[in-house]
C-alpha cells in the first residue's frame, strides 16, 4: 500500500513540476503566429505542386497574409475559392490569367516519320540519349510519357505518341515543363484561342521530310494576324501570347500543313479524361 | 599454345565471353578503299573543343591538308581525305544523333599529296617534344573509340612518373578484326609506333597486351618487337579485357583509383590503330585522315576489312563491302557490346570508327524486360565490381544520388551487366540515363 502511494504522490508531484515548466515556457518562448494562415491555408488546395512558385501550399498561405502574394496567384484553385480568400482576408483578389501547360508538338505517330524502332526504356530522357530519339525529328514530341509521370494532376495523356494536355485538369504547375528533355511543354495562357504546335527550329524543307504538320514558316498566318498578334522566331511561327490573336484567324490563315489549331481540335484521338495517364 | 598464355598475370574478376564472331573477316586482309566522288569530314571528332575551321566553301584542298586547326590544348586539327574542292560546309547527321558540323569535299579523281608536315626520318634522334607536336599536328586521337587527343595522353602533368606505356591490341569487342589485321599486316609499323611514343614519354617498359584468341598477331609481334624493346603479353580471352582499367591491371597488376586516370597508376594506355597512325605521322609526314575499319556481319555479303578515308558514309562502306544479302535489322558503328546502333547511314567514317556492324532480325530477338530478380548474375559480370541490378532500380525510381553514392560513375558502360541479365533489362541503358541525370545536375550546381 505505502508503494504504491509514494509512487502515486511522486508521480503527481513530477507532473506539476513538468506542468508548470511547459506552462512557463509556452508564455517565455511564445511565437507570434497569424492565425489566418493556418485559415488560408485550409482554403488552399493542399496539393504543394509549386504552381504559384512558392515552396507549397502553406508558403503561399504565409506570403498571401503577409500581402506578398494577391489570392488569385495560386494557378489551381477555382475563381470561387479565390474570391473566399479574398473575402476572408478582406483584400483585392487581384487577377492572375489562369496558365495551361501546351505540348508544342503535333507530330503524332501518323504524322510524324519514324524510321527506326526504338523498343528501349519507356522514358524520354533514356530514348534522347540513344541516336536522339525514336522519331526522326529531333525536335518534337517522343510520346513516352515522362512528362505524363510526372502530372500530379494526371492532366497529360499520351494519345498516339503525341503527349496531350487537358488544359481543363491542368493546374499550370510547371512540373512536367522540366521533365520533357526536348523542352517542348511550356506554360502559356489557358484562354488562348489556338497554338502552333510545332517546336522544330530546322528549315521548312527539312521539316517536311520528318513530319507532315510542321510548321514550314510560309508567313500566312502572320498575315492573316498581324505582326504584333504573331511573330516568326527562325522557322517557327508563334502565338503573342501577351497579345493574342482572334480565333478565325485559323481559317483565315487556312495554314497549310494544319500546324495552327485549336486546342479542342488539335488532339489526334478524342479526348477522354478517364484514360488520363496513371 | 601453352606458352601463348601467361598464367601468371592476374585477371580481374567478371567479364562475359560472347560469341567472338570474328570469324566472319579475321582472315580478310586490309583493303584500300576506292576513291569516292566526295567525303563529308566532321570537324568535331575528338573529345574536347571543336577545332577551328580554316577553309571556306569552294576552297580547293589537298590531301592531307590541314581543314580545321586545333581549336585549343585538348582537342585535334582535321586533315583533308583527298584532293578536291569544298563543296560546303553543312550539319550532317553524326553517330548520336546530334547533326555535326561538317565539311563536304567533292573529289577531282587527282588524289593530290598536299601535307605540310615533313617526314621525320630519323626519328630516334628527333626531341620528344618536336614528336609530340607532330602527333599533336597530324590530328592524331585514340582509335579504339573514345577519340580522346592522343598528344594530351602523352603530356602527363610532371608530378605523375609514367613508368608502364601498354598498348591495346586486346580488340575484346565481338566482330572486330580491324587490329587483329593491323598487327599481322603492319607488325612493323606497330612496334615502330610504340617505340616512338615511348620516347615521347621516356618510358622504357612497353607492352603490347593481345588477347590469346588471336596467336598469329602474336607471334608476328614477338618477332618484330624484341628489337625495340617491346613486350609482347598474351591476355585472357575475356570481355573486356581490353578496357584501360583491366588491361592495366593484367599488365601491371596496378589498379586505377576510383574516380582516377591511368596515369595515377603510371601509366598510360594506346590503341594499336594508333600507335600505326603515329608512325605513319612521323616516318611519311601523314596526317590522320584514314583509318582500318571492319565492315561485318551475317548480311553483308563479302564482310571485311578496310582502309577507308575520314569521311565516307556509312552507306559507301557498306556498299564497298559487297552490299547486303538481305536487310539488316540494325547497323551500329563499334562494336556489338558498346557500338551505337545509328538511325541514318549518311553517318561518315570518323576517326574512332573501329567497325560497321551490321546485325541481322534472328540476331536481333527483341525480348521484353523484366523486373529484377536478384539473382546476382549482373554483380559476377562486373568487371568494375559495382552493383548493377540495384543500381538500376534506384535509377528508375529516380534515386540518383543513391546510385551516386553506389559507384554508379564508376560504371565503364561494357555491357557485360546487361549481357548476363535474365530478365533482360536495358541495364546499361539505365545507367547512361542516370550518369546523363547526376552531369546535368553537376552543371546546374556549379552554376
Amino acid at each position: 500500500m505505502e508503494t504504491v502511494l509514494i509512487a502515486f504522490i511522486l508521480m503527481t508531484l513530477s507532473g506539476i513540476l513538468l506542468g508548470c515548466i511547459i506552462g512557463a515556457a509556452a508564455k517565455f518562448f511564445f511565437v507570434k503566429s497569424d492565425p489566418r494562415i493556418e485559415d488560408v491555408n485550409e482554403m488552399l488546395p493542399g496539393a504543394n505542386c509549386g504552381g504559384c512558385g512558392k515552396a507549397g501550399c502553406s508558403d503561399l498561405a504565409r506570403a498571401i497574409v503577409a500581402g506578398e502574394c494577391v489570392p488569385g496567384s495560386c494557378p489551381v484553385c477555382s475563381l470561387a475559392v479565390v474570391g473566399r480568400i479574398a473575402a476572408y482576408l478582406g483584400v483585392d483578389a487581384g487577377s492572375s490569367v489562369k496558365k495551361a501547360a501546351v505540348v508544342f508538338c503535333g507530330g503524332s505517330n501518323s504524322k510524324a516519320r519514324k524510321s527506326v524502332n526504338y523498343n528501349g526504356i519507356n522514358d524520354c530522357i533514356s530514348a534522347s540519349l540513344i541516336a536522339g530519339g525514336p522519331k526522326d525529328c529531333r525536335f518534337g514530341c517522343m510520346g513516352l510519357a515522362s512528362c505524363a509521370r510526372v502530372c500530379p494532376f494526371n492532366a497529360i495523356e499520351v494519345i498516339d505518341g503525341l503527349a496531350c494536355v487537358h488544359s481543363d485538369i491542368c493546374t499550370g504547375c510547371g512540373k512536367c515543363i522540366e521533365s520533357c528533355p526536348r523542352k517542348l511543354i511550356r506554360l502559356v495562357p489557358e484562354t488562348a484561342p489556338f497554338h502552333v504546335y510545332c517546336n522544330s527550329p530546322e528549315k521548312g524543307v527539312e521539316k517536311k521530310k520528318n513530319c507532315d504538320v510542321a510548321c514550314i514558316a510560309c508567313r500566312k498566318c502572320l498575315k492573316a494576324a498581324g505582326e504584333d498578334q504573331m511573330k516568326i522566331e527562325g522557322f517557327l511561327a508563334q502565338v503573342n501570347y501577351d497579345n493574342m490573336p482572334g480565333a478565325d484567324v485559323i481559317e483565315k490563315a487556312a495554314c497549310p500543313t494544319s500546324c495552327i489549331s485549336s486546342p479542342e481540335n488539335h488532339f489526334p484521338g478524342t479526348l477522354k479524361k478517364e484514360n488520363a495517364a496513371r | 599454345m601453352s606458352n601463348l598464355h601467361h598464367d601468371d598475370h592476374i585477371y580481374f574478376a567478371g567479364g562475359v565471353h560472347p560469341e567472338e564472331g570474328k570469324y566472319l573477316s579475321e582472315s580478310k586482309a586490309i583493303q584500300e578503299a576506292p576513291l569516292l566522288d566526295s567525303y563529308t569530314v566532321i570537324l568535331n571528332q575528338h573529345i574536347g573543343a571543336p577545332p577551328k575551321l580554316i577553309v571556306k566553301k569552294g576552297d580547293a584542298v589537298k590531301k592531307g591538308q590541314l581543314l580545321a586547326e586545333a581549336g585549343g590544348f585538348v582537342s585535334a586539327p582535321v586533315h583533308s581525305p583527298t584532293s578536291g574542292t569544298v563543296r560546303n560546309i553543312e550539319d550532317c547527321p553524326g553517330p548520336m544523333g546530334v547533326p555535326l558540323l561538317a565539311v563536304v569535299i567533292d573529289s577531282d579523281g587527282k588524289d593530290e599529296w598536299g601535307s605540310s608536315l615533313e617526314p621525320i626520318a630519323d626519328w630516334e634522334n628527333t626531341s620528344p617534344d618536336d614528336l609530340k607536336k607532330r602527333i599533336s599536328d597530324a590530328g592524331l586521337v585514340g582509335m579504339g573509340g573514345a577519340a580522346f587527343p592522343t598528344h594530351v595522353k602523352l603530356s602527363p602533368p610532371p608530378e605523375k612518373k609514367i613508368d608502364h606505356l601498354i598498348f591495346n591490341g586486346a580488340e575484346c569487342e565481338p566482330y572486330l578484326t580491324a587490329d587483329h589485321r593491323l598487327m599481322l599486316e603492319y607488325p612493323e609499323s606497330v612496334v615502330e609506333g610504340c617505340a616512338i611514343i615511348a620516347r615521347v614519354l621516356g618510358v622504357k617498359n612497353i607492352y603490347i597486351g593481345i588477347e590469346a584468341n588471336k596467336p598469329d598477331a602474336i607471334k608476328v609481334l614477338r618477332e618484330k618487337a624484341a628489337s625495340f624493346g617491346v613486350n609482347i603479353i598474351a591476355l585472357r580471352v575475356r570481355y573486356p579485357q581490353g578496357a584501360e582499367k583491366q588491361l592495366i591491371y593484367a599488365v601491371t597488376g596496378r589498379k586505377v583509383p576510383a574516380g582516377g586516370l591511368p596515369m595515377d597508376a603510371g601509366c598510360v594506355v594506346q590503341n594499336i590503330g594508333t600507335a600505326v597512325a603515329v608512325t605513319e605521322a612521323v616516318k611519311e609526314g601523314k596526317p590522320l585522315f584514314e583509318r582500318v575499319t571492319t565492315v561485318t556481319g551475317e548480311p553483308l555479303a563479302n564482310p571485311g576489312n578496310w582502309k577507308f578515308r575520314i569521311g565516307t558514309p556509312v552507306s559507301k562502306a557498306i556498299e564497298l563491302a559487297g552490299g547486303v544479302k538481305y536487310s539488316p535489322a540494325k547497323v551500329i558503328l563499334g562494336g556489338p557490346m558498346m557500338g551505337f546502333a545509328q538511325k541514318n547511314l549518311q553517318v561518315p567514317v570518323m576517326k574512332n570508327t573501329s567497325g560497321i556492324l551490321l546485325l541481322s532480325k534472328e540476331q536481333l530477338v527483341q525480348y521484353e524486360s523484366y523486373p529484377c530478380i536478384r539473382c546476382g548474375r549482373c554483380v559476377d559480370a562486373c568487371p568494375m565490381n559495382i552493383i548493377p541490378g540495384p543500381l538500376s532500380t534506384m535509377i528508375e525510381s529516380g534515386e540518383f544520388e543513391l546510385a551516386e553514392k553506389n559507384n554508379l560513375m564508376h560504371c565503364i558502360e561494357c555491357g557485360s551487366c546487361a549481357y548476363v541479365c535474365p530478365s533482360f533489362r536495358p541495364l546499361v541503358q539505365h545507367f547512361r540515363r542516370g550518369k546523363a541525370e547526376i552531369n546535368a545536375r553537376k552543371r546546374k550546381m556549379k552554376k
